[in-house]
């Protein structure tokens, strides 16, 4: 009975469905697809349209572009570290605050957040740069002596990503940490675990996808990441994302800035199929379990 | 406030004890203090004669089955049940013995390689089982262990659990707020009610000789009539004569404790007074429950007495109606006299 009135409804639902996500797709076709298969096309022609691999060789041939590769995942990895270090003990405080608290302290882990990048990156600059705040107090305060090189360096632009890229991590891994009873920690104890065997037994494997998720999400925005290493990094920092600018401003060379646009890409998306099948990809993507 | 006022609770080597009593009463709360998750203001926790109320949990040597189960869900049926023997740096060989004869115990003997999420409630609690004793602890403590299961299978597990104790051997806590539970499985049940304990004893006694009005209530259907002291010092209900062993020299009020299946229908002329209570009532409510009947009867006006009969293939629905005379007898072997409490102002 009604089986056709059925199937019509059915289909009708599913039509709906899908011209709700209409809108997203056609943005998403028009300005991801389509400006990348763009940038694509222009890595293999040179000036006078002709098919080339000239800008993928000169990549090559030149160190210049291995050492920027190297800056930038060294850069990537290092502030993916860092997050983990600072962020681990973070994300294990806020999930054990009493609900009230752990909201407040998570304001403040996100206000950052709603800050622009670029006030918060010259902000880091006010206070590492050699007469900064941080230098000209530890000085008074006899903590060192000489100012401390803070900026303009590698430590600098790692200190402002790290600082920026926390709730990135700390995100995923609160949620698995969330998720984890109280009962499973108490049970680890009962069985005759150490509190240390049972953090690395029980505790740390149940926030490994989350731990995984956030630091795959800090990691591949590093690699792409410009305004921070450019500012904090005061050019002695030249990672990819540099480097495409610098291209563009004083040779105005689209092949080569997009040679290097879709090796990046392709790096990361190398990177995240490697991770999804060293873990399971929905619990790298969502923290899942 | 205390969560547990002052409990003196001794557990006997090998017994199966329950802390039975409704929620909030205290008794996860004392289970709790023994595995060493809760620190207690005061006092002392002794296993044999050694004092653990300092001992880190992870020292106390004692095996826990928890309400939610705790089944670690990153490892495998069988890695759960060998965990406390990792622990314990129980060589490969006798690992895999003793694992694969816990889980002979609670019945799964195939289903060590099973993932956590793909069993089934009653598989993930017989685990959650399996895991607690492997390693023989001293005290095996239960946490409500059957409260997420349906009622065949929480019936079930009762039986189960009794056997898999009396083949261990385990000295066991268990806790519960479900009375026949309480009275299916254990050897002694300690009654707890607001932070202490209101009566510690057999199945049988707590059911039969209840020592104040909570455990009475508690325990069983029951209904009390408050009794008369006489100028003699004797007790009477409506004229009848209560014989009790109870001292009734405290001065406080006494009832009469009634469970409804010691009652029986009964023609008014074949009771004698000598072996019986008579009731005579009116039938207030009556409902027909499959093998037995349950019925209420409002006596001399005021008094509620609930009473419950077997039934047969000829009884009917309809075998008793609202407002009918009725004659209840209950043998005068089977009278027990609590005191009641100071009756509230509410």
């Amino acid at each position: 009975m009604n089986e056709q009135s059925l199937k019509a409804q059915e289909v009708k639902e599913q039509w709906m469905l899908l011209g709700l996500a209409g809108p997203a797709v056609l943005l998403i076709f028009a300005i991801i697809i389509v400006p990348v298969g763009w940038l694509t096309y222009l890595s293999f022609v040179d000036s006078n349209g002709e098919f080339t691999l000239e800008h993928y060789q000169k990549m090559i041939e030149y160190k210049s572009y291995a050492r920027t590769f190297i800056t930038t995942f060294e850069v990537s990895i290092l502030t993916t570290l860092i997050c983990i270090a600072i962020g681990y003990p973070l994300a294990y405080f806020l999930s054990v605050l009493p609900p009230r608290l752990a909201g407040l302290f998570m304001l403040t882990v996100l206000l950052p957040f709603w800050t622009s990048l670029l006030v918060r990156t010259y902000a880091w600059l006010v206070l590492l740069q050699k007469k900064g705040i941080i230098n000209d107090m530890a000085i008074s305060m006899g903590v060192w002596d000489s100012p401390l090189k803070l900026a303009h360096n590698l430590t600098g632009t790692l200190i402002g990503m790290a600082h920026i890229m926390l709730p990135f991590l700390i995100l995923p891994l609160y949620g698995s940490m969330k998720k984890i009873q109280r009962d499973l920690m108490h049970a680890a104890a009962n069985l005759g675990a150490s509190p240390i065997k049972a953090f690395w037994q029980v505790y740390f494997p149940l926030t490994l996808s989350g731990m995984v998720a956030g630091s795959l999400i800090v990691f591949i925005l590093c690699l792409g990441f410009y305004v921070t290493p450019a500012v904090l990094g005061g050019g002695r920092v030249i990672m990819v994302a540099t480097q495409i600018t610098a291209i563009l401003e004083n040779q105005f060379n689209w092949g080569a800035a997009s040679a290097l646009g879709v090796v990046l890409l392709v790096a990361t998306l190398v990177i995240l199929y490697v991770a999804s099948k060293l873990f399971k990809i929905n619990s790298v993507l969502f923290g899942k379990d | 406030m205390y969560a547990l006022d002052t409990v003196d609770l001794e557990v006997k080597s090998g017994e199966f004890l329950t802390l039975l009593g409704p929620s909030g009463s205290g008794k996860t709360t004392l289970l709790m203090a023994i595995a060493g998750f809760n620190r207690p203001d005061a006092g002392s926790i002794r296993f044999a004669d050694t004092e653990m109320i300092l001992t880190p949990p992870h020292k106390r040597d004692v095996g826990m089955v928890f309400q939610s189960y705790a089944l670690f869900p990153h490892m495998t049926v069988s890695e759960n049940i060998a965990f406390p023997l990792k622990l314990r740096n129980v060589e490969t060989k006798e690992k895999k013995q003793r694992v694969q004869e816990a889980l002979d115990t609670v019945q799964l003997s195939d289903l060590g390689n099973r993932n956590i999420d793909q069993l089934s409630g009653g598989q993930r609690q017989r685990v959650a089982l399996a895991r607690a004793f492997v390693f023989k602890p001293q005290i095996l403590l239960m946490d409500e262990p059957l409260s997420a299961l349906d009622k065949k299978l929480r019936e079930h597990m009762q039986i189960e659990l009794k056997r898999i104790h009396e083949q261990l051997g385990v000295t066991t806590v268990y806790v519960t707020h479900d009375q026949r539970e309480a009275l299916t499985m254990s050897d002694r049940i300690a009654v707890i009610n607001d932070g202490k304990i209101a009566q510690i004893d057999t199945p049988h006694a707590i059911y039969n000789q209840p020592s104040n009005q909570f455990v009475a209530d508690f325990i069983g259907e029951s209904s009390i009539l408050p009794l008369t002291l006489e100028a003699d010092n004797k007790l009477s209900f409506s004229g009848q004569n209560i014989r009790t062993d109870v001292n009734l020299n405290s001065a406080r009020q006494w009832g009469l404790l009634v469970r409804p299946e010691r009652l029986f229908v009964a023609d008014k002329n074949s009771l004698s007074i000598d072996e019986h209570l008579i009731f005579n009532g009116i039938v207030r409510d009556f409902v027909y429950q499959g093998e037995t009947a349950y019925a209420v009867a409002t006596i001399n006006q005021s008094y509620e007495l609930a009473f419950r009969f077997g039934t047969d293939a000829s009884s009917t629905e309809h075998m008793m109606q609202t407002g009918d005379e009725i004659t209840l007898g209950l043998n005068r072997h089977d009278t027990t006299v609590i005191p009641l409490e100071q009756i509230d102002q509410s």
